[in-house]
Order: C-alpha cells, then sequence, then structure tokens
C-alpha cells in the first residue's frame, strides 16, 4: 500500500519554485552570512576578503560553501573537531588531519592567514553587523512578551516541543538569529518542519520531525515523546512548510536584545 | 571442546615445503577473458570484462531472500569512506582499505590472512577522498594503485610487494584512486588529479616487471590530431583525469576510459574550444595505448561533469540488428546508447531533469542553455550519477544505476591561475538550498541525521532500457545515493544507499524484497559469490563490511 505524502501550507517543490522566490533563496552565497560576535576583527579586513577567495578555491569543494559539510564541523561558527586556537587551524590545514581524510595544503603564509580570518569572521567577508543589543533586556523579553519561552526550552526550563536553544549561541549566527526572528518561514529548516502523521491504527501524531529516511521518520511529538515511525505504517504523512510561529512584532531594539540573549546561551561552557 | 582439548605443542618438525609452485594460486588470462563462467568468483573491478556487473548465480531468490542471515563482519580501522570493491578468487577475497592496505580475508568467516600497508607520500594531494576503490589480479599477483601515483605488485599469497613503479609525479597532484583494469600481459590505470590542473592520462605496465608498456594522454599534445580543440597552453593544466576502471571487448581488441572534467573546473570561458577528450569516452588499443575512437559527452564543460561512469558493454539486438553496444548514464544527466565499434551515438535522453542543455543532436551532442548567473543548474555539480557502477542484466534487458533527482547547484565561476601542486577549479558553487544556511548534500554522509532532506535532492534507482533510452521503472529513496549495483542469475537487484540500507529489489518490477539497516553510507556496489556451493553477497556499509548468505 502506497501512503500518501503531501506537503501542505506553502506547498512547493524545487522544481516549481517562482522565480522571484528562487533568486531570494539562493542568496546564500558566503557574502551573506554575518557574524558579529567576534567583535573587533584581530585580522585585516584586507586578510578575511583574501581568505574568502582562496577558501572558496581550496576549502568549499569539501567543506561546503557554508563550512558544514564535513561532520562535526562547522567552520562558520567555530565549531572543530580538535581546534581550538588559530595554532591548531594553521597545523591542520598545513598538515592535514584524519588519516588523510583532510589532505594537508601547501598554501602561501598570506593565505593560510586569510583563510584563517575568513573562518574567524565567521565567513563575513565584508563585515555587515547584526545589531546585538542588551542580554539582560532580551532574557526578559524572551520570557515575557516576546513569547519565545512559551515554545522554547533553555536550560531545562520550558517545552520540548521546538528546538531547545540552550546552546544556540554556539550553533547560529546573529545573522540567522534576526532571520529566524522577523522571517522565520524563509528561516525554518527543512528538518526542523512539523508534520502530521496518521497511523494504520487511526492515532494522529503532531509534532516536529527529528530525521527521515525511505522507510521510517523519528518526530518528538506534541507530549514531548520521541517516536519512530515505519512509512508502512502510515495513511497519512504531511508536511507543513509553515514555521510554528509568525514574524515578531518586537520593536528592531527589542529584537537586537533578544539576540543578544541569544549569543549568551552556549551551553554547559 | 572436545577439540581444543586435542590441541598442544609436540615437538615433532612438520614439513611443509612440498610445493616449488602452488598451480591453484594462478589466476589466468584466459580466467578472466571467461570471468562470466566462473560465477563462484569476482575476478575484476565490475565482474568481468563487460562491466556487467552481473552474477550467474540465482541460489538466492526472491522467493527465499528474506531468509538471508549475517555470516562475517569485517571492520575498517580508519576513517571515511569506503569505496572498495573486493575482489574473490576461490575462497579469498582481497579488500582494500584507506589510505593503500591490502587485505587477504577467508571469504567465508572474515577472517585476516595477511595485510599489506602502503604509505603514501606525506605530498599526496587528493581532492575528494583518500580513496581506493580495490586491487586487480593476474597470475600470483594483486595491483593496486596509490594515493602517491604509483603502482604496486603483491604477491597474492604472502601480501610481500613484489615491484613498485611511479605512475605519476606527485608533486604536481597525480595520483590513482581506481582499481587497475588487467589485459592479457599489462595492468593498466589512469590518473586522477583533475582538480589540480595535472594533463590526464592511461597507462600500461608489464604484469611482471611492472616496466611502462605504453601511456596516451587524454589531452592531444602539440601534433596530434584534436590538439585545436584547445587554446594555447591550456591543454598542459586541462585535466581530463582518468580515475574509474574501464572496460575491455577482446573480439574488437577495445579498452574503453571513461575521462573526467577539463581544468579548471567550473570556469569554461577560461579554456576555449571542445577541451577533448575531456568528459569524452576513448577506445583504447591495450597492446599500444593507440586511440582509435572517441565520443565526447560535454564538450568545454563548466560543471564538473566528468564522464568516469563505467563503460557497461553488451551484445544485444538492438532495434533489430545484432549490435555491440556501450550504455552510460552520463554525469550530464543523459542516458546513451553507443555503438562500440566505431563510437558512433546511438541513442539519448535525458533521465533526471536537464537545464545546462536543451537536448541532443543527431551527432549527440549536446545544444548548450546556460543558465543565467546566480540561477541553478540542473543536474548540480555531483551529476545526475556518478562513478558509483552500474549494472546490466542480460536476462531482464535492463541498465541499473543511480540517480539524483531535484539537484541543483548555482555555479560562479573565476578566472584562476594555475600553480602545481594547487587546487584548480576556476570558481566555487553553491547548492540549492531550501532555505539560507540550510544544510545542503556533500560529496558524503557522516551524519546519522539527514538534516538536507530530499528537498534539495534524492535518489532514484532507475532501470532503463537500452532499446529505447527510457525508464522502465524507478525507486526512490529519501536521502541520495552513491551505491552501485549488482544483479543476479535469479534476477535480484542489490544495492544500497547513503541511509545505511542494503536492498534487494525485484530486477524485473522495482519491487522491493528485503532491506536491512546497516547503519553506514553504502558507496560501493555489492558482489556476489559462491563457495562450496553457498551463495554469498558482500557490502561495504560505513565502516563494515558484511556478507550475508542463506542458512547453510
Amino acid at each position: 500500500m502506497k501512503i500518501r505524502i503531501s506537503r501542505i501550507a506553502r506547498l512547493w517543490g524545487l522544481s516549481t519554485l517562482p522565480t522571484l522566490a528562487l533568486s531570494a533563496l539562493i542568496a546564500m552565497s558566503t557574502h551573506q552570512v554575518l557574524a558579529q560576535e567576534v567583535g573587533d576583527h584581530q585580522y585585516t579586513s584586507e586578510a578575511v576578503e583574501a581568505g574568502s577567495a582562496v577558501y572558496t578555491q581550496q576549502c568549499a569543494l569539501c567543506h561546503g560553501p557554508q563550512g558544514a559539510l564535513v561532520d562535526g564541523i562547522n567552520l562558520r561558527i567555530g565549531q572543530f573537531r580538535t581546534v581550538q586556537s588559530d595554532t591548531d587551524l594553521r597545523q591542520v590545514i598545513s598538515e592535514g588531519a584524519g588519516e588523510g581524510r583532510m589532505p594537508a595544503f601547501s598554501l602561501r603564509p598570506e593565505e593560510l592567514n586569510g583563510i584563517i580570518a575568513f573562518i574567524r569572521a565567521g565567513f563575513d567577508p565584508e563585515g555587515e553587523a547584526v545589531r546585538i543589543g542588551d542580554p539582560i533586556r532580551g532574557k526578559a523579553l524572551f520570557e515575557g512578551e516576546g513569547q519565545c519561552a512559551d515554545c522554547h526550552r533553555v536550560r531545562g526550563v520550558g517545552p520540548r516541543t521546538a528546538p531547545d536553544l540552550s546552546n544556540i549561541g554556539t550553533i547560529s549566527t546573529p545573522a540567522s538569529l534576526q532571520r529566524n526572528l522577523l522571517d522565520p518561514a524563509t528561516a525554518l529548516l527543512p528538518i526542523n518542519r512539523a508534520v502530521r502523521l496518521v497511523t494504520r491504527l487511526e492515532e494522529t501524531i503532531v509534532g516536529r520531525r527529528l530525521n527521515e529516511d525511505t522507510y521510517t521518520v523519528q518526530v518528538i511529538d506534541s507530549q514531548e515523546r520521541l517516536r519512530s515511525l515505519k512509512k508502512v505504517d502510515l495513511v497519512s504523512y504531511e508536511i507543513s512548510d509553515e514555521p510554528s510561529k509568525q514574524p515578531t512584532t518586537m520593536s528592531s531594539d527589542e529584537v537586537a536584545d533578544v539576540i543578544g540573549y541569544l549569543l549568551t546561551l552556549r551551553g554547559l561552557e | 571442546m572436545k577439540l581444543a582439548n586435542q590441541i598442544k605443542t609436540i615437538s615433532i618438525a612438520f614439513f611443509i615445503c612440498l610445493a616449488a609452485t602452488n598451480v591453484s594460486a594462478q589466476v589466468s588470462y584466459e580466467r578472466i577473458l571467461n570471468a562470466q563462467d566462473e560465477p563462484e568468483n569476482w575476478l575484476t573491478y565490475n565482474g568481468g570484462y563487460k562491466s556487467q556487473r552481473y552474477s550467474q548465480l540465482d541460489q538466492i531468490t526472491p522467493e527465499n531472500v528474506t531468509d538471508l542471515k549475517l555470516q562475517w563482519t569485517l571492520q575498517n580501522q580508519v576513517f571515511g569512506a569506503w569505496q572498495s570493491n573486493p575482489i574473490v578468487i576461490d575462497g579469498i577475497m582481497y579488500i582494500t582499505e584507506r589510505p593503500n592496505s591490502v587485505m587477504a580475508v577467508d571469504a567465508i568467516t572474515g577472517r585476516v590472512f595477511w595485510k599489506y600497508r602502503h604509505v603514501p607520500a606525506e605530498n599526496a594531494l587528493i581532492c575528494c577522498g583518500a580513496n581506493n576503490r580495490g586491487v586487480a589480479v593476474l597470475g600470483d599477483k594483486v595491483f593496486m594503485g596509490t594515493l602517491d601515483a604509483r603502482l604496486v605488485a603483491l604477491d597474492r599469497i604472502t601480501g610481500s610487494a613484489l615491484w613498485d613503479v611511479e605512475v605519476g609525479d606527485v608533486d604536481l597532484a597525480y595520483s590513482v584512486t581506481m582499481a587497475p583494469l588487467v589485459v592479457k600481459d599489462k595492468v593498466i590505470v589512469g590518473v586522477g588529479g583533475g582538480e589540480f590542473g595535472i594533463r590526464g592520462y592511461v597507462a600500461a605496465y608489464d604484469a611482471e616487471t611492472g616496466e611502462e608498456a605504453w601511456k596516451t594522454y587524454t589531452i592531444p599534445g602539440p601534433g596530434e590530431p584534436n590538439h585545436d580543440s584547445w587554446e594555447g597552453d591550456d591543454w598542459e593544466h586541462g585535466g581530463a583525469p582518468v580515475w574509474i576502471t574501464g572496460s575491455f571487448d577482446p573480439e574488437l581488441n577495445l579498452t574503453y576510459w571513461g575521462v573526467g572534467n577539463p581544468g579548471p573546473d567550473w570556469n569554461a570561458g577560461q579554456r576555449p574550444g571542445d577541451n577533448l577528450y575531456s568528459d569524452s569516452v576513448i577506445a583504447l588499443d591495450p597492446d599500444t595505448g593507440e586511440l582509435k575512437w572517441y565520443f565526447q559527452f560535454t564538450p568545454n564543460d563548466a560543471y564538473d561533469y566528468d564522464s568516469v561512469q563505467v563503460p557497461v558493454l553488451a551484445d544485444i539486438v538492438w532495434r533489430g540488428t545484432p549490435s555491440k553496444i556501450m550504455m552510460w548514464a552520463n554525469r550530464n544527466g543523459y542516458f546513451y546508447v553507443i555503438d562500440r565499434v566505431t563510437g558512433e551515438f546511438l541513442e539519448g535522453k535525458p533521465y533526471v531533469k536537464v537545464n545546462w542543455s536543451s537536448g541532443l543532436d543527431e551527432s549527440g551532442r549536446p545544444i548548450p542553455t546556460p543558465q543565467p548567473e546566480g540561477m541553478p543548474t540542473f543536474p548540480g555539480n555531483q551529476g545526475g550519477t556518478n562513478w558509483y557502477p552500474p549494472s546490466f542484466s542480460p536476462r531482464t534487458g535492463l541498465f541499473y544505476f543511480s540517480a539524483w533527482q531535484d539537484y541543483a547547484t548555482i555555479y560562479a565561476p573565476e578566472e584562476s591561475d594555475y600553480e602545481p601542486g594547487r587546487a584548480f577549479l576556476g570558481g566555487g558553487f553553491s547548492v540549492l538550498a531550501p532555505a539560507p544556511g540550510a544544510p545542503t548534500i556533500g560529496i558524503g554522509r557522516t551524519n546519522p541525521i539527514n538534516n538536507w532532506t530530499n528537498e534539495v535532492g534524492f535518489a532514484s534507482l532507475k532501470a532503463m532500457d537500452p532499446q529505447t533510452g527510457e525508464e522502465v521503472w524507478s525507486y526512490d529513496q529519501f536521502d541520495v545515493s552513491d551505491s552501485g549495483m549488482l544483479t543476479t542469475g535469479s534476477d535480484i537487484l542489490f544495492t544500497g544507499g547513503r541511509e545505511g540500507y542494503f536492498h534487494a529489489i525485484d530486477a524485473r518490477n522495482g519491487d522491493m524484497l528485503w532491506n536491512v539497516n546497516l547503519g553506514g553510507q553504502i558507496v560501493m556496489a555489492p558482489v556476489t559469490f559462491s563457495v562450496d556451493g553457498v551463495q554469498y553477497v558482500s557490502v561495504i556499509s560505513g565502516h563494515a563490511l558484511s556478507t550475508f548468505a542463506l542458512p547453510h
């Protein structure tokens, strides 16, 4: 029996995207990603810009334009397997790592310097700024009128159905946090889409998708239970393109404050 | 327990030096030539010179395949995608492991007899993973190409090195990742390095001594035919690597090789001309290396559409005429049928969405329709398919391969200068994503969570009819797949995917017969063999090589 797998709400496939929407979505080059928490760049903007070009030529094939294609590594946000210092970075690039999985690159000193600058600048060759406000005011907004805490959990407090934000400051950038607040529909990652499943036993499960493959799907349901379903046991499976939240009505100052707060959420650090 | 009690150490010498030469160690050229007649073995990378990856074995059937039981698992000891293809000879399996180790393994228990380690030079440079795709055998020798562009011969019984010769200059980023092809008394390999501005070639070596017999460049030099498909000195660093094992037709005495992308990869404007023989299939005389014909799939390629797919050969009645054909699902999104006697184009149709070209003319040349800057090109950079080996079943008459559906790339070409031993890519690319910054498909998969989802592309196993060039059926997966194919005499199609499922599918109609989650990406084709009347099927998933059989 074939189950019906449908996409609801703004239903579109990649091949049928209208051109206008498409051009907005594909604005995903390295130039667009913003990063500010590095504060005063310790590298010159010339180094960052030069590093951007070297990165595209030498690194992007494996690490990807966003620097996140190798598991456990996200160069843009500074997540590494072993690297801590810039010296570590220099060593891994120059000598390779992981039994040849990361090859050794013979780069000129200014290129090596540029790549490190580009990575440390969060892949932001132009240095555009996202306003980052007061974390204390941001926390109050998060828990109060911003209504974030109605769905999101932080450090063991709050519901689990939306993504837990306890370490969001280590895995997101100010720009993506801002986009998430102002235009959540374009910021929703496909894996996080809301789903509604109906089983052969006529149970309806509403939740957020955690993982999926050809034969199964894993979700956290509205009762905060981890559920794994075999598609063969489903009579319908709907995936929503709509985020569960609306664009925020907070002022730009308030948005800056909330971003400021979110950036302080760094797990157990 | 009883046997254990009987094992004891005694002080009597056993005379073990009995035979001066072991006749069973010999894998003659005749045996390889007739590999299809000994389906108990898997004698070449693609299971025989026609590269059909079809086995006559039929003990495992659509009816009993659900009874398959795991017999043994061999764990890889290193990081990274395991793209190696096992060779099986008389119950012994030869498998390579990253970066350049070879193991001889008991095919019934998975226990290792010996392991040879070649440590590649530190400056070996590989664009896309320290892969090795397996060995070739002839006589009592095993042959392996290495990441530092050497060819090594080992004693098949002891695993000790017999010779070790240079294939290419490691300082210029030449490498060998393919399993060699043995033809007559020669070992033939091609070189990788298409992302580093090499000038590609195929070269043959005397199997006995390692001495180079011939070397044919995939980019013609000054004075050679088709040199004028390049301008200025572009040909010197024009790429055109050969990194997948070719095929051989003994009646025509021709070997066939798929040639990779021109360099720099994405800036076609920097190298005007057709850039022959990049993105082509070339037919070479195995005795001399002489080029007999070529067919180019993608002239002046701007998309990295390597034609490194396996040339799959078949002798069939094609549209009423007994024909020697070659089938080719190309990375550029078109499926081709070619006359392998002459290289003439017979048929070609898109099998996935294609927008870089609006179709093929009557000679098979694509009509280019480059997309505006910033707009997606279909298929994307990794192609509609890639190097993963297809299969052709003479029983069903169908050609099977893994396609990537709805996958696109946005190219950003840039002028780039060649410097020895450095990437020569001509810009960069991004993958069309459903949300800014969302994860997109990478070269491999190491994350157990599919967070890019099918919205950026998914696998479609396609069964193609070479008579029409059309798809007969397809089987979709949620993630993309780099898995190759195996078909059997009982019409089972074995394959896998990045999700780690090992699938048995009915080759006639695409029905799912059985699958098991092995947990790691399957990025090579399964193989089958038999020992003592029992059929086995082996597949590599993640870091484990698993072997299955029916209860016996």
